[in-house]
């Protein structure tokens, strides 16, 4: 294949091995760095925060600052470390928080939902559809991925609102106007709007690798197309359908802009309560109990998601 | 033969689902009325008001300095990241480092947001440093999901380039840092390319995280468009988004064609 990459000759770069002599010289081999320039920045600005959140979370609000107290105290040379489980505590008997999290996921459970209903035949359909088309169509659902999530959430107010598109379209046909802005409807619509990409993407990934001598063989022993859409397409398309439906409920869960703009005030959402907490009452140590217990919600579909990529990544590598 | 028809039906309303708000906001955008539903005629006049208003140039600005620093910041660090994982299959903390840099990708954003404001409040108080909020820590937040948008690109070329280019080179004598820089880098530029236009992207689009890092006097482009949009539909937004989105079609556009070209060796 590419026989010129190799053919081409090299730029001359004698500065490379003395650079790498140095590196060695002081005990530094070029893999260690490689390794530890991304993981010191990931642990500092990624690691330590999180383990952060939940030692402040371990405290109570206080003002001043910084607003909350210290987890740390030394008094006539003794330390003393206070624990404050107050805002766990708060989290399970407030029905409030309790009510925000059923909510959150429940909303992220149904529009999940929906989302595969609407993607698996998009992503499907793009499969399958012929080389040239193809691309194209791949194209057409990583732009919107691409544009501005926050401009696309704006959009679609301009399109349920009380005069907007859709009412006005009913209009013509003399259907009175629906109040869609402000609800839980908006809110669905709202997500699967801006996370649909997330789930087509990797269920095409899956879908456009189906192998056709497979529903062929399945056609020509008989099987109706419902049929081997059940028993073959869809088991072998799992993986993708676990990673599409994690990408879609983990960020839901913890979404902020879609019910802040397109839902009422009657839903809550835990993104959404945690925001009041930080910035309303500037409630560190409750805004952060509240994310971590968020972590917990989403850390198991995490997971899953993890396993998914990384069995269709060893499926790569074998390849 | 129904699901012949199905198919091309579903995903034709699909894709009707996915463009028909963001056609209409950009036909409203040219509206004469100030008026956003009705109709009142071609204009473009909200373009020139949107290009008189400082708020939104200064915004516009600091997000797009903000858009630059951290795509390259995460560009080194992800391609980094991303070599280490695929080149050196076996070394310790190997697992840890896949699921550290892959985590920000999901991680809800106010967890992400609220996590590094309260690191950057502790740092303040006991290093001194960064002294108050502003471009600098809204960067360095920015950099770690874009870091993990680049590394999952990254890592999906590294996976696919044949590693007998990089045996060859190593046969005949070059430093690894030298294979690196002479094979590998030339073939994975593309991805190299992407990654940092999607970082940029989606450092330019974030709301939740810049909200939590950012400090007084220094509102990014989205802080600006959220608080005008609360308050209601406004033309001038309809211009600007207009604007983004012909920015970002036209840099999908040029990726997508910088991919193919770089492509068609494996096909053939």
């Amino acid at each position: 294949m590419s026989s010129h990459d190799i053919d081409h000759p090299a730029p001359r770069r004698l500065g490379w091995n003395s650079v790498e002599r140095a590196l060695a010289a002081v005990g530094l081999s070029g893999k260690a760095l490689v390794i530890a320039a991304p993981a010191l920045w990931l642990t500092m600005f990624f690691l330590v925060p999180l383990a952060v959140v939940f030692g402040i979370s371990l405290t109570t609000k206080q003002f001043g600052r910084p607003p909350y107290t210290s987890l740390l105290t030394t008094e006539e040379g003794m330390v003393q470390l206070t624990l404050h489980l107050s805002n766990y505590i708060r989290l399970f008997t407030d029905s409030l928080y309790f009510a925000a999290y059923l909510n959150s996921i429940k909303i992220a459970l149904i529009s999940t939902l929906i989302a595969l209903l609407i993607g698996y035949p998009m992503a499907y359909a793009i499969a399958r559809a012929p080389d040239r088309w193809r691309n194209i169509l791949l194209m057409l659902v990583i732009l919107p991925f691409w544009t501005s999530f926050l401009l696309r959430v704006y959009a679609l107010t301009g399109f349920m609102r009380g005069n907007g598109v859709i009412n006005q379209s009913l209009g013509l046909f003399g259907i009175e106007p629906l109040v869609m802005m402000q609800t839980d409807f908006a809110v669905y619509v709202g997500i699967v709007y801006t996370y649909l990409p997330f789930m087509i993407l990797p269920l095409y990934t899956n879908l456009v690798k189906l192998d056709d001598a497979l529903l062929e063989a399945s056609a020509d022993l008989g099987a109706r197309p419902t049929r081997t859409f059940l028993t073959i397409t869809l088991p072998l398309s799992l993986p993708g359908i676990i990673a599409g439906s994690m990408l879609v409920f983990i960020p839901a869960i913890g979404e902020f802009v879609i019910p802040s703009l397109l839902g009422g005030p009657s839903t809550l959402m835990i993104g959404r309560v945690l925001w009041d907490e930080f910035f309303a009452n500037t409630n560190w140590p409750r805004a952060s109990a509240v994310a971590i217990a968020m972590l917990v919600v989403v850390v198991v579909p995490i997971m899953l998601l993890q396993r998914a990529q990384d069995a269709g990544q060893d499926k790569e590598g074998a390849r | 033969m129904r699901r012949g028809w199905f198919l091309p039906i579903a995903a034709a309303l699909g894709f009707a689902f996915l463009y028909a708000p963001i056609v209409s906001l950009v036909i409203f955008s040219f509206n004469e009325s100030r008026l956003v539903t009705v109709w009142g005629g071609f204009s473009t006049k909200w373009y020139g008001e949107l290009l008189a208003d400082p708020q939104i140039l200064g915004a516009a600005w600091l997000s797009i300095q903000v858009a630059f620093c951290a795509a390259t910041i995460a560009l080194v660090l992800g391609t980094l990241c991303a070599v280490a994982l695929v080149r050196f299959r076996h070394f310790r903390g190997r697992t840890v480092l896949a699921g550290t840099v892959s985590a920000p990708l999901v991680m809800p954003d106010v967890i992400t947001g609220l996590a590094l404001l309260l690191l950057f409040v502790a740092m303040e108080s006991i290093l001194g440093w960064p002294a108050g909020r502003g471009m600098m820590t809204i960067i360095i937040a920015h950099s770690i999901f874009c870091m993990a948008y680049v590394a999952v690109v990254v890592q999906s070329r590294l996976i696919d380039l044949d590693i007998s280019l990089e045996e060859a080179a190593m046969d005949l004598g070059a430093t690894p840092v030298r294979v690196f820089f002479d094979v590998t880098l030339p073939i994975i530029a593309p991805a190299l390319v992407s990654g940092w236009l999607l970082a940029f992207t989606l450092s330019l689009d974030d709301l939740v995280i810049a909200s939590f890092v950012s400090g007084p006097g220094s509102s990014t482009l989205p802080m600006v468009i959220f608080s005008k949009v609360r308050l209601g539909v406004s033309p001038d937004v309809n211009a600007l988004a207009t604007i983004i989105i012909a920015f970002v079609a036209i840099g999908v556009l040029a990726a997508t064609l910088l991919q193919l070209r770089s492509r068609p060796r494996r096909a053939s």
